[in-house]
């Protein structure tokens, strides 16, 4: 199947959140995969087409990884 | 218990609840109110509570005002229009906005602080100018409608709240403070003759309000690379200061085709400058300056 940019845009965030997961300490690393996942799929129902909102939501998410990434994050409930 | 009751009994008649039901006895009608069995009267058979006379002279105007919340992202932005009583409001638009958010409604978003024009907060684009709120008189003109939008081209965050991050990034990346190595003869103060601080005027009134560099459609295409008038004003702040020692530094960070060549004179910049400042013509100084030595 043939992604849209936005579509690999979305991926590409997926992906580098589970990178920095694993710069985690290994025993919380399941609690900042879940955070991720849920993250994402707050969103799963949105329509393919909506390309302002899937734009906010991937600079949002952007935004956040930053944040979280910070070292001084250690665990996540 | 009868302490107690005293007690509930002033809290009940304090002048804070006294004011907020004015006329209304909160306890006697809540019963009434909040049992099903007896159907409200039907509004045939009350009288119409007419608002406290409006004076014959009101000016109302309207004022149209983006909204937009991220908290319903899939909702479009949309134009929210709001009616005021120009006798009732300050002469300024941010005095009308914030008659907006106390009195009509509370979820309008905007940033203010100092109501003078010298944070910067409160810019926008108001009827198609950039420029602070705080600064701008309301059109006195009741036929015409104000049209208040965010900065353009930029991230919208809320209503009117704009993402100035990639600005101050950018702000950050010209180093916009004293740089020295060496130490001053005798050991204090940083010293400049009156006429090297002359240069500086016209350069360090600016408040950082992104006005000028959010007007500039050279700005709006390249914002990545391109710093924009703001932060070329301030960059040249630096380059002019007397007793800044890194200038070829800050020369060379500036000698691509992007950083400083991506204005092409078009001086929206000056044109919209809330404070009155001219960043047109310091970038024609860091070029001149980039020009000849």
């Amino acid at each position: 199947m043939r992604l849209s940019g936005l579509q690999r845009g979305v991926l590409s965030l997926y992906r580098h959140c589970l990178r920095e997961i694993q710069k985690k300490p290994a025993d919380v690393r399941e609690n900042f995969k879940g955070f991720a996942r849920t993250e994402f799929e707050k969103n799963i129902a949105l329509d393919m087409k909506d390309f302002a909102a899937i734009e906010y939501l991937l600079r949002k998410g952007q935004r956040q990884l930053e944040i979280y990434s910070s070292p001084g994050i250690r665990n996540i409930i | 218990m009868a302490a107690l009751r005293t007690t509930t009994s002033r809290l009940l008649t304090s002048p804070f609840l006294r004011r907020s039901y004015a006329t209304v006895d909160p306890i006697s009608n809540l019963g009434e109110a909040m049992s099903s069995t007896q159907p409200p009267v039907s509004p045939k058979h009350t009288s119409t509570i007419n608002e406290p006379s409006q004076s014959p002279e009101a000016r109302t105007k309207t004022f149209h005002i983006y909204r937009w919340s991220p908290d319903t992202p899939t909702q479009k932005p949309k134009m929210q229009s709001y009616t005021l009583d120009l006798n009732k409001t300050g002469p300024m638009i941010l005095d009308a906005l914030i008659r907006i958010k106390n009195e009509v409604d509370p979820t309008l978003t905007f940033r203010r602080s100092c109501r003078e024009g010298i944070c910067g907060s409160c810019a926008m684009n108001i009827d198609g100018v950039n420029t602070l709120a705080c600064l701008c008189r309301i059109p006195t003109n009741t036929s015409h409608q104000a049209r208040i939008y965010p900065l353009p081209h930029t991230y919208v965050v809320k209503d009117l709240v704009p993402d100035l991050t990639q600005f101050y990034k950018q702000y950050k990346s010209i180093k916009p403070y004293l740089q020295r190595d060496t130490k001053t003869e005798d050991g204090l103060e940083n010293r400049q003759s009156p006429a090297d601080r002359k240069k500086l005027d016209g350069l360090y009134e600016c408040i950082l309000c992104a006005c000028c560099s959010t007007s500039c459609p050279s700005y709006w295409w390249n914002s990545e690379e391109y710093l924009g008038p703001a932060v070329l004003l301030q960059s040249y702040r630096w380059l002019a200061d007397s007793r800044d020692e890194h200038k070829a530094e800050r020369k060379e960070m500036l000698d691509n085709s992007m950083s400083l060549y991506r204005c092409h004179t078009i001086l929206n910049c000056s044109r919209t400058c809330p404070k009155g400042l001219n960043p047109g013509k310091a970038i024609a100084e860091i070029k001149k300056t980039m020009a000849f030595t």
